[in-house]
């Protein structure tokens, strides 16, 4: 990527201490941006209230004063936990979402890694946050945490099928896997003969759009999937015995990884940093704003359902997940599949 | 440890007794999970114990008392207007509808008849108390089921009911308004179409209810065929209010009871419902809501003029004898045996709050549901706190 | 019933909503004027009372304290003997006990108590809470006219609030 800009940094060492300074710098950015926007304000709109006022403009700042309020907290371990494994867990959590952020394109050159397999990289490497809540029920030595991590558990398994299918579609429509090359392929696409606007891979993969941000839903653990958050119903799920900067890795990570999971949709279904007209070094520029612009969105669609619907039973959810999600997605892969032979 | 004090005996003994238990409490055959007092999905502190296989309840049990305010024998060591400032904090959301009961009790000793107009807006406001405390319900069902935005609707709308009471009584949740023979003051002016406007507010609130909660696929999903009451057994445990007419049986202390109050001049409708499941409860509910906004509207078209209050002597001495009175509150029943000894409070009052024979259904309810809908079940069984422990 | 539409119609509402402006009063910058029957503080008129100590028998929490002293008057007519009458010594209302439930000022037999709508009246220490006799003198600035009543309503004779 440097040398392409013409720049030479010098070391490897150097370019990838850069690539790791953008992500930690993503993660708590995107994060704020998103709990902000939507959490903060577009919650309290839909509630028919203000939401945060005080703290800087209109509350701009709450978040980062709530982050700077956890960071000073004592660091409480239980006293029967396992300390080693209690400590790692929000790590684990954190480090799944670190690595979504490698393989998103934000321009033509403007992508941490350009990795050949992108999209089934970040699929992958998601899933690892559901050790990192295993392993926070089980650390916490609370029977009614280790209830609510294996809940989460059998949920973001069953989940991750439908997710996976759904993105299928899209890989055989693009025909690669890369990231860069699916964006590509929605800009050099055309709709019957009209080349103007592309080919956004929503047009004909709305049933695949549908079910990825269905199933993006319950991988965030999001209403109407939040029986493991909600067990507030009875008490607090796998982050009981959570305190202070560790519960704001938690929180990091789940605002995270939706801002990761809105830009991958975004990419896949929507064009990603990809605007008509635009080519060259101005897309390198442009390009990020209008991936964020996409993420808003698709965060937005995610975040409405979450205000909207109250949370489904865990056999609920499985049984739409198994018996309704899968079967649709595997249509959609046939479907997909006949009509990309046939054209 | 070479020589161990008493201290250090009792604490190894209470480290290995406390071992002991966590390892029983591991087992998932017969955990015992223990909701509350303090939780959020009781309203108030109510501690209900359930014992479970897995996910489901074998054994659940309600233990009250943890708000007891020993209304009954306060009421015993107050006069006649003390009591009624108290009975408005028995059910705090459905405020003036606690006061009439008693009243009429009351006045029934006396032998003396409020005239009309009182009568007439003291059904006005029994019914504002009604929809106060129901439509918390709606909103409030919403949140226990996971639907966090209904239930800010249902404060925002609820605004307006309380700012008509304070108009008129002066306070938004406690109006202690009631007299022994009519009411304390009239309506201020402008009161009267303010208040056609809030019945408009609350109609168009219930519809967004219906469209945001009643007709969610999710919501059905949830409460459809859970915590199924069949009236026979509801009528064995006392149940009362919107709760048994979701099981479909045809009863209402408003329409049933021949009372002074004004009722019988308007022309409204018991809804009922067949299933007796959660979501029979919630429909009933969202019925009586709308329901009441149009008993209200009639009652503020018909208002007859006259004054509020009848000739009662300043210190007020009810006559010995004993009477019952009970009316349709907001949570079901509410009645009242006043004793009185012709002194200037009553000898002694039994207070029947609808809540309490409402809760006492959950042991047999709760058996073989699974632990998310116990919250379901609790929230559409609809208690308050003040009113089951009083 | 078939599960979409009913599922798109949820989000309406809270759609709808969230374009509609928020209802939120942004107190302590904006402040809604409570109605003027509003139960906030009870002001006393101390001219008016002649320490028959009604309102402190009658409160049920027995929050007000009276101490009253005798002292002599002029006669009405020329000649007559001087008359006795009870003056305040001391008229305090604890508000930390207070249940705002106004028997006092409906049992007083010589309008001596006001309701005001004032209820800003927090303190940091809860011996604050008591308001003494020129405290209680004070809120008698912000006791409002009583409002006209509705149509229909026979007019009090001698009205009281």
């Amino acid at each position: 990527m440097c040398l392409t800009l013409g720049v030479d940094f010098g070391a490897y060492w150097a370019t990838t201490l850069l690539k790791v300074m953008v992500v930690l710098g993503l993660i708590p950015a995107g994060a704020i941006i998103l709990g902000y926007v939507f959490l903060l304000k577009m919650m309290s709109h839909m509630q028919s209230r203000l939401g945060p006022m005080e703290a800087g403009p209109h509350g701009s700042l709450q978040l980062v004063a709530d982050g700077l309020k956890f960071i000073q907290k004592e660091d409480i371990f239980p006293e029967r936990s396992d300390r080693f494994v209690f400590a790692a867990a929000p790590i684990v959590v954190l480090l799944s979402t670190f690595l979504l952020y490698i393989v998103i394109p934000a321009g033509p050159r403007l992508i941490i890694e350009d990795l050949d397999t992108g999209i089934f990289f970040a699929l992958a490497v998601s899933s690892l946050s559901v050790l990192g809540i295993l392993m926070a029920g089980w650390a916490s030595a609370n029977k009614y945490s280790l209830i609510g991590a294996l809940r989460a558990a059998g949920q973001l398994i069953a989940y991750e099928l439908p997710l996976v299918l759904a993105v299928v579609g899209v890989v055989i429509q693009a025909g690669t896997m890369s990231l860069q090359g699916i964006v590509m392929a929605q800009a050099d696409g055309e709709i019957f003969g009209v080349g103007i606007i592309g080919n956004p891979f929503l047009l004909t993969q709305f049933i695949g759009f549908a079910l990825f941000l269905v199933a993006a839903q319950a991988e965030l653990t999001q209403a109407p999937f939040d029986m493991p958050v909600a067990e507030s119903e009875l008490v607090a799920g796998y982050m009981t015995e959570y305190t202070g900067f560790r519960f704001l890795f938690f929180f990091m990570g789940e605002f995270g990884t939706a801002f990761a999971f809105s830009a991958i949709g975004a990419t896949l279904f929507l064009g990603g940093w990809y605007v008509p007209g635009v080519h060259g070094t101005l897309a390198d520029v442009l390009g990020p704003l209008v991936l964020g612009a996409k993420i808003m969105l698709v965060a937005f669609f995610i975040f409405w359902f979450r205000f909207s619907y109250p949370r489904l039973r865990e056999d609920q959810l499985q049984a739409f997940a198994w018996k309704f999600l899968i079967p649709l997605s595997l249509l959609n892969i046939a479907v997909t599949g006949v009509l990309k032979v046939a054209f | 440890m070479t020589v161990t004090t008493d201290w250090q005996k009792s604490a190894y003994i209470a480290g290995q007794a406390a071992d002991a238990r966590v390892n029983v409490e591991l087992e998932t055959e017969g955990m015992t999970l223990n909701l509350g007092p303090q939780h959020p999905a009781t309203h108030g502190t109510l501690r209900i114990v359930v014992r479970l296989d897995g996910e489901q309840v074998v054994w659940a049990e309600p233990i009250c008392g943890y708000m007891h305010r020993g209304y009954e024998k306060l009421c015993e060591v107050r006069t006649y207007p003390q009591v009624t400032t108290l009975i408005n904090r028995i059910d705090w959301l459905g405020h003036f509808a606690n006061e009439v009961p008693f009243i009429l009790a009351a006045e029934r000793l006396m032998g003396i008849e409020a005239p009309p107009r009182a009568q007439w807006i003291r059904t006005l406001f029994f019914e504002m108390a009604r929809i106060a405390n129901v439509s918390l319900f709606l909103g409030d069902m919403g949140i226990q089921l996971g639907a966090i935005t209904p239930v800010f609707y249902a404060f925002r709308d609820r605004e307006y009911v309380l700012n008509l009471m304070e108009a008129a009584t002066g306070g938004r949740f406690h109006p202690n308004f009631d007299r022994l023979g009519g009411l304390k003051d009239d309506l201020p002016r402008g009161w009267v179409d303010e208040c056609h406007g809030v019945m408009a507010r609350v109609v168009s609130f219930c519809q967004e209810m219906e469209d945001l909660l009643m007709g969610n696929r999710i919501f059905q999903t949830r409460t459809r065929g859970i915590g199924v009451i069949p009236a026979a057994v509801g009528l064995e445990y006392g149940l009362s209010g919107a709760n048994i007419r979701a099981s479909g049986v045809d009863w209402d202390l408003r329409r049933d009871e021949d009372s002074p109050l004004a009722w019988k001049h308007c022309d409204w409708k018991v809804w009922t419902h067949p299933d007796g499941d959660s979501y029979a409860r919630y429909w009933v509910r969202l019925q009586e809501t709308r329901e009441s906004a149009r008993i209200i509207t009639q009652l503020l078209d018909g208002l007859p003029s006259g004054s509020i209050q009848a000739k009662v002597p300043r210190i007020i001495k009810v006559p010995p004898g004993e009477a019952w009175c009970h009316t349709e509150n907001p949570l079901g029943e509410m009645g009242y045996y006043v004793v009185s000894q012709g002194g200037r409070g009553p000898f002694r009052v039994k207070i029947r709050s609808a809540s309490f024979n409402n809760i006492s259904i959950v042991p047999w309810l709760l058996r073989g549901v699974y632990v998310p809908d116990v919250i379901t079940i609790l929230a559409s069984l609809y208690f308050i706190l003040g009113d089951i422990d009083r | 019933m078939p599960p979409i539409p009913g599922l798109l119609k949820g989000l309406g509402v809270t759609f709808r909503t969230m374009l509609k402006p928020a209802v939120t009063v942004q107190y302590p910058h904006v402040k809604e004027a409570p109605p003027t029957r509003a139960r906030g503080v009870i002001a006393l008129k101390e001219e008016n009372c002649t320490v028959c100590m009604l309102c402190a028998r009658e409160c049920p929490d027995w929050c007000i304290y009276i101490e009253g002293y005798k002292d002599k008057a002029p006669p009405r007519r020329e000649g007559g003997k001087p008359r006795t009458v009870q003056k305040l010594d001391r008229f305090d209302i604890d508000y930390s006990l207070c249940m705002y439930c106004g028997i006092c000022v409906e049992v007083c037999p010589f309008d001596a108590l006001f309701w005001s709508p004032e209820f800003e009246y927090s303190e940091v220490k809860i011996a604050d809470l008591l308001h003494d006799k020129s405290k209680l003198g004070e809120w008698m600035e912000t006791v409002p006219e009583p409002p006209a009543l509705e149509r229909g309503a026979e007019a009090k004779k001698g009205a009281k609030k």
